[in-house]
């Protein structure tokens, strides 16, 4: 008895280790994907910690010292009216990834419920469910956002509302085709006979087998939807001056380009654009971990 | 009927529900708009009355159907209501503006699937080169940069700093008459004018929102030819023909590039979303006078008959705009026909 727990549970650690060993190997393998986890780790800290280190109050006004080029006292310049841009960069971070990670979530949970009941039940539930995706992704999808936007009225919870609709057929048809492979396989049919219910098959044997390829499309979606929203504030949707938000950011900064102050927009934009960049190569990353054999 | 056309009536019967559906979502959305539309079209100073009077007017009393089928027929005559900004129809706004906006797209596309097909091209049958290296980076770095980003660091290197881009401010530069009016293209109706002064104006406007799009383009585009050259590389027939002893160029172009190009034109449509909204955010940042910046500019004062005529056009076009590509697509596939 004592050796049959002593050898189950070893089976289980060296189950574990393979799995860990595996990604441990592709990350090894593939340095780009640390350095994505690095900067991903790197955002969330100032997401979370940005507004409280930051040197100056992100709203704060300084008519003395506007449109100051990047200095030791202000790492990225001031703006025109005289606020610290570095300062402000770092505190739109919580904001631009609050908005995504909502927006993604949503998505997720829906078209997640809407994909997994068309593909087990199928039938006209299937056929309906399919020509509303398909209708969804007949409209340009940023238009449809605008659209969404301008029905809904202006503002910041609407801008994640409308970036969560143009998401879900992505994940709707990504949960409905692996629902569907699986919904007649020996292990279903298995947990079927054991007696549990439709629904309890569908949630704890069937979803969860969608769930590694949600994860890459979780990580990609996110940069999407980052530039979608920041987009959308770009011309001014949602968020409101005086925010700090990288788009809205970019948009005020683009009137001084011409005048030769670049830092307005640029820093925004680059941070913009490393946020994008990162939740792009984690997603190319963590599909290597899951799927060995899309690895380019 | 040949295979052929068959296929073809068939896709055009497929587009016939979408376009109902979207003729139904960009209904559900004019009815969805916050507060009271009539006390909204009636404008501050109404009063009870006239409110009331111009909900009449507008069907809004009436069931929902009944708004629906008052909607479609209205649509079909192509009535899509009265802009509050311009005072125009909407329909003769969007109309005067599309060429622009058309111009601006199709120039972005041409300019990237002319650098980006011949890349992927080159680095799938140049693996490990680089060519490769320059293709992922140019994939990667494209698909994270934000379009309106990228036209302002155009603006701020080739107009501020280098001083060889025109001022970002719309279509043509003031010192050049716009050409007349035949097709609503700039390029095209200079050149018919043969009027080359305003042509090469109107090209020196166009080269830099072309560019900041086809950058954005660029990245699917050539992810997508990299990826088909490579699987049709290492297909049967690739090896048939090798081992047949056909030149290298017979069986790369004849054989691999043919069949390697019907994803691509498939990624095409996909890209074409992308590109109908980012058209937004570019025509806003070079002030380009298209249906994008007319969108805007009527979002920003809530003028919602405005904003949704924009949409439901830009959703017909696209749709339009797949038809036309599977009918491409059924036109270059060697294989149908065969059976």
């Amino acid at each position: 008895m004592a050796e049959m727990t002593a050898s189950s549970s070893q089976d289980r650690s060296q189950k574990g280790d393979t799995s860990l060993g595996h990604i441990a190997y592709v990350l090894r393998d593939n340095p780009v994907t640390m350095l994505a986890f690095g900067m991903l780790a790197f955002f969330l800290g100032c997401a979370f910690f940005g507004p409280a280190l930051v040197p100056y109050d992100p709203l704060a006004t300084n008519a003395a010292r506007a449109l100051e080029p990047p200095s030791w006292d202000h790492w990225f310049g001031t703006d025109n009216l005289g606020r610290d841009v570095f300062s402000r960069v770092i505190v739109a971070t919580r904001l631009d990834l609050t908005i995504s990670v909502a927006a993604v979530a949503l998505s997720f949970v829906i078209g997640s419920v809407l994909g997994a009941a068309a593909g087990y039940w199928g039938g006209w539930l299937d056929a309906v469910l399919n020509r509303c995706l398909d209708t969804i992704m007949a409209f340009p999808l940023f238009v449809l956002a605008m659209g969404v936007l301008a029905a809904l009225g202006n503002t910041v919870e609407n801008i994640i509302y409308a970036t969560a609709i143009i998401n879900i057929p992505f994940y709707a048809r990504l949960v409905r085709a692996e629902v569907n492979i699986r919904r007649n396989a020996g292990f279903a049919q298995a947990a079927k006979l054991a007696g549990n219910s439709d629904i309890r098959v569908l949630a704890f044997h069937i979803f969860p087998n969608a769930l590694p390829p949600m994860m890459v499309q979780v990580s990609l979606n996110l940069g999407w939807a980052i530039l979608n929203a920041a987009g959308l504030s770009f011309i001014g949707l949602g968020v409101r001056p005086p925010t700090p938000e990288w788009g809205i950011m970019v948009a005020e900064g683009a009137n001084f380009i011409v005048s030769g102050e670049w830092w307005l927009a640029v820093f925004p934009g680059l941070w913009l654009m490393l946020a994008v960049f990162t939740f792009n190569l984690l997603g190319d990353g963590l599909r290597d971990i899951v799927d060995p054999r899309k690895r380019t | 009927m040949a295979p052929r056309s068959r296929m073809i009536l068939g896709r055009m019967a497929q587009a016939i529900p979408v376009v109902m559906g979207v003729v139904v979502i960009s209904f559900l959305l004019t009815r969805a708009l916050p507060g009271d539309p009539a006390a909204y079209f009636a404008g501050p100073a109404a009063d009870e009355a006239s409110i009331a009077q111009i909900r009449e007017e507008l069907g809004l009393d009436k069931p929902l159907f009944q708004q629906f089928i008052y909607y479609v027929s209205d649509l079909s005559r192509g009535d899509l209501g009265t802009s509050l900004t311009t005072g125009q129809s909407v329909l003769s706004d969007l109309a005067a503006r599309l060429p622009a906006s058309l111009e601006l797209t199709l120039a972005a596309l041409l300019l990237s699937c002319a650098i980006a097909i011949p890349l992927g091209v080159l680095a799938a049958t140049r693996p490990g080169t680089w060519v490769d290296h320059l293709c992922r980076v140019l994939v990667t770095a494209g698909v994270s940069m934000p379009t309106f980003f990228t036209g302002i660091l155009l603006i701020y290197v080739f107009y501020y700093l280098a001083g060889v881009a025109p001022s970002p401010l719309g279509r043509l530069d003031f010192i050049y008459l716009s050409p007349p009016h035949v097709t609503g293209f700039y390029l095209i109706d200079a050149a018919l004018a043969g009027d080359w002064e305003t042509w090469g104006g109107a090209l020196k406007q166009l080269v830099l929102p072309a560019t900041t799009l086809a950058l954005f383009t660029l990245a699917p585009i050539a992810r997508m030819t990299r990826a088909a050259m490579l699987s049709a590389l290492s297909s049967d027939f690739i090896r048939t023909a090798r081992a047949a002893g056909l030149t290298n160029r017979k069986v790369l172009y004849g054989y691999a590039f043919r069949n390697a190009l019907l994803p691509v034109v498939t990624t095409l449509g996909m890209v074409f979303s992308f590109t109908l909204g980012a058209n937004v955010l570019v025509e806003r940042v070079f002030a380009w006078p298209g249906i994008g910046s007319y969108a805007v500019e009527a979002l920003v004062v809530s003028d919602y008959a405005a904003v949704q005529g924009f949409v439901l056009a830009m959703a017909l076009l696209f749709v339009a705009l797949n038809l036309v590509i599977d009918i491409a697509y059924a036109l270059i596939d060697p294989r149908i026909g065969l059976k």
